[in-house]
């Protein structure tokens, strides 16, 4: 394995409840991958990745508009979570969402013609970049205002409670978001009635240009549940094993009626905080540092390498293929025609009163 | 992607300075490496390469300004043909954009003779507004900065609290250099936690301070609202006058560019239903600082509503100690035919409609209401008495609106001065949409106001 073990323990450590009074789940192990679940993995991540540069230029072109946060760097989170998912379970996040919505199996020609604001966008071309959904896939959005998806994907988790459906809701938010107020008042609700959401904080160090121990007392994020006796754990969200591993368990937990689960992953965006950000915050060697030493995809490159999974030329197939489907989708969100000027009042209301 | 364009790097960039190179030809650069810094009228940025490759020729000066997106700035020749990105195709034109909105203004009525009581008694203004003294052009940026700058040095108690206000200069960067003069006990940057800042701002405006609390935008206001309007707005009554909230609340309220439906919202008429507030919502860089100054002396609870799209733009303001009275329209624009009110942005469409309908013959008066909360209906009722004609124009919804407002004022107080009923022109009565064609359609559009305008005069 790429990462030595002397780093799993130090990780079991630094997460050690202080009071361990209330029932919590052991500490998650590194997920061990078939070839096939690596190499699909990889794939995931890879199109993440190309399809976010893609949009950084399209928005350069001036063909995508308005505000557009990509999630380049982050690619490990949500497709180390969403491979323990399963079909019916819920998924809800914030405004850096085209990264979820393809990890959800959601079409990358939809999505980027969302963001060129075409018909054929999944929200018709009304929502955006920081507003997309997709109810058959189980992908509730897509939200602008940071902290509000917090209490909707309790809300998520309260509905497949009361259906008794046997589902899950993952909430995602960023360091910055945790912390509203909203946050707490979800952690505690959920813990109350132990509704079955996994709340997941992408930490990746920075809310725009404030770092998270400039605006957080607590800054180690996975103890914000303690004092609603919800469960947290902290993982490396650079590793895409490490997230799925702590996905299992959350989700083992989760699913077996133990109530909420937070898991505070550490990771990092190379890029800005949105198209216009300066970048004065934080330093050039920062980003690149993280960039040569920790980038998720070429960690799991080396793993499928050194474990001798698959060789370059496999991979360079799949680097090929996803290369294939962006420029496809782009090509197509640049072609599709914009929405017909008659669906300005569609959809504000469903009855006709 | 051999050839690299000069992005857009903000969704209101057109053009940008080429401030500098950081590679030159001949270099390898790694993916993320910065190669050249642009300077936009917001902030210096750097510019990233997305992929690796050879600098094998730079197309645009290092100094050059005005460089329009899109131009070819730099080539960089991929290292691996497999791993350069295919070339972006041009995108198709797609459908013309039909101009206008869907609706069609209602026929006005004839003239009718009322029995109303006529303009309020307080004195109105009825002539154009113009400096006295010398001036000097400013962005309404520099000059909300500057009205912050000089009150703060003169009050101690006047302290600024948000999100970014301070190392990051702002998040559209109006607090700009107020961190390095005041220092971090007065430029306070705050967690994202606008519920809490909001209340803990009034908490101290209680305490006998002065707070400047900044939102983002006003849509996060709303995360605060009961706060300005529980906490603020009502003190002073609750607690028989003992009790004061000095507190000003400020920041780019309304419409930006394509950001859609949850970033995109006029607060103007919630706000401005609220007795115990002040509502303030300038257009000009003269005005924004003038009556920034008196909100931050006033001894009320202010709602100060910005305008993203106007921080940019240039206006003369009065050098010195300019302060602008809160409560008072001003007549920007003087006319015989027809009074077009509008405040904030819309007072840029008022004005661009007037001028169409000047080469039409018609000759236009345009109020910029400036306060929105006490409202000014003196001005407009006596402007209204010169033009018997009324068109009121809003970057907002029209249910409700504060051209719903003036509309009753003029059905109480003005109905034997109209011609013709009054019109209001706004935005559609939609969430904001998206796609380009779509919002710029539902946006208040100057077309719309000449047709109204015309309307109201039966040509
Ligand atoms: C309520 C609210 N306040 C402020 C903003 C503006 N804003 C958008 S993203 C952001 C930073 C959020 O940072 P974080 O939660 O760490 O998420 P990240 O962007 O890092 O993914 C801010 C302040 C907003 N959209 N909503
Ligand atoms: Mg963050």
């Amino acid at each position: 394995m790429a990462r030595s073990p002397a780093r799993n323990s130090a990780r079991k450590a630094a997460s050690a409840p202080p009071l361990p009074n209330w029932p919590r789940p052991d500490e998650p192990e590194r997920f061990v991958a078939s070839r096939d679940q690596l190499l699909e993995m990889y794939r995931q991540m890879v199109l993440i990745r190309r399809f976010e540069e893609r949009a950084g230029q399209l928005y350069g072109m001036g063909q995508i508009g308005g505000f557009c946060h990509l999630y380049i760097g982050q690619e490990a989170v949500v497709v180390g979570l969403q491979a323990e998912l399963i079909k019916g379970d819920s998924i809800i996040t914030g405004y850096r969402d085209h990264g979820h919505m393809l990890a959800c199996g959601i079409s990358s020609k939809a999505v980027m013609a969302e963001l060129t604001g075409r018909a054929a966008g999944i929200s018709g071309g009304k929502g955006g970049s920081m507003h997309m959904f997709s109810v058959e896939h189980g992908f509730f959005g897509g939200h602008g205002i940071v902290a509000a998806q917090v209490p909707l994907g309790a809300g998520l988790g309260f509905a497949h409670k009361y259906k008794n459906d046997g589902h899950i809701a993952v909430t995602y938010f960023g360091d910055g978001a945790a912390n509203q107020g909203q946050v707490y008042e979800s952690f505690n609700m959920a813990e109350l009635w132990k509704l079955p959401v996994i709340f997941v904080i992408e930490n990746n160090q920075y809310a725009m240009g404030t770092s998270v121990n400039r605006a957080s007392s607590e800054d180690q994020l996975y103890r914000r549940g303690e004092s609603f006796r919800v469960p947290g754990l902290q993982v490396d969200g650079m590793d895409v094993l490490a997230v799925r591993g702590a996905a299992k368990l959350a989700v083992e937990w989760v699913r077996g009626g133990n109530g909420p689960l937070l898991l505070e992953m550490k990771t990092y965006r190379y890029r800005g905080h949105s198209m216009s950000d300066p970048a004065k915050y934080r330093s050039r060697d920062e980003v690149q540092a993280m960039r040569e030493k920790s980038d998720p995809i070429e960690g799991l490159k080396k793993l499928i390498f050194d474990e001798g999974h698959a060789d370059e030329a496999a991979l360079k197939a799949i680097d090929r293929d996803v290369r294939d489907e962006v420029a496809e989708a782009a090509d197509f969100a640049l072609e599709a025609p914009e929405p017909a000027l008659s669906e300005l009042h569609t959809d504000v209301l469903l009855g006709t009163y | 992607m051999p050839q690299i364009l000069l992005p857009a790097m903000s969704p209101t960039m057109e053009e940008g300075t080429l401030a500098k190179w950081l590679v030159a030809v001949g270099d390898t650069v790694k993916p993320g490496d910065v190669i050249a810094e642009i300077e936009t009228d917001k902030a210096t940025m750097e510019l990233e390469a997305d992929d690796g490759g050879t600098v094998t020729a730079l197309l645009v000066a290092a100094g050059s300004e005005g460089v329009k997106v899109g131009t070819p700035i730099i080539i960089i020749a991929g290292e691996d043909e497999a791993a350069a990105p295919e070339p972006v195709k041009k995108p198709s034109p797609g459908p013309s954009l039909e101009e206008g909105r869907g609706d069609s203004l209602p026929a006005p009525l004839p003239g009718r003779e009322g029995s109303g009581e006529g303009a309020s008694a307080a004195s109105p203004a009825t002539a154009p507004e113009a400096p006295t003294g010398p001036t000097r052009r400013q962005t309404v940026r520099e000059a909300l900065r500057d009205a912050m700058a000089e009150e703060m040095r003169t009050d101690a108690a006047v302290f600024v609290m948000g999100e970014e206000v301070a190392e990051y200069q702002g998040a559209y960067k109006v607090t700009q250099g107020l961190l390095e003069e005041f220092g971090g006990k007065r430029v306070i940057d705050t967690p994202i936690t606008e519920y809490g800042f909001a209340g803990l701002g009034t908490g101290a405006a209680m305490g006998g301070l002065k707070p400047i609390v900044e939102f983002m935008t006003f849509n996060f206001a709303m995360q605060a609202i009961d706060h300005i309007i529980n906490s603020a707005a009502k003190t002073l009554y609750m607690s028989g006058g003992q009790m004061r909230c000095p507190i000003v609340f400020r920041g780019p309220n309304g419409a930006a560019s394509r950001v859609a439906a949850q970033h995109s919202q006029n607060y103007g008429p919630w706000y401005a239903s609220v007795p115990g507030l002040i509502v303030i919502a300038p257009y000009s860089a003269d005005d924004a600082k003038g009556l920034l100054k008196a909100a931050i002396r006033s001894p009320d609870p202010v709602v100060f509503l910005e305008n993203e799209l106007l921080y940019g733009q240039s206006f003369d303001v009065p050098e010195g100690d300019h302060v602008v009275p809160i409560g008072k329209a001003r007549i920007v624009r003087a006319g015989s035919d027809v009074t077009l009110v509008s405040y904030s942005i819309g007072v840029g469409v008022a004005l661009q409609a007037a001028e169409t309908l000047a080469g039409m013959g018609i000759n236009a008066e345009v109020i910029d209401l400036r306060t929105l909360r006490p409202m000014d209906t003196a001005t407009v009722l006596a402007s209204l008495k010169k033009t018997n004609r009324m068109v009121v124009v809003e970057e907002g919804w029209p249910a409700c609106g504060i051209a719903s407002e003036i509309m009753a004022v003029v059905m109480e107080k003005g109905f034997d001065d109209l011609d013709a009923p009054v019109l209001r022109v706004t935005n559609v009565d939609v969430p904001l949409p998206y796609a380009a064609n779509l919002e710029k359609a539902a946006l208040v559009k100057a077309e719309d106001v000449v047709t109204a305008a015309r309307a109201v005069c039966y040509r």
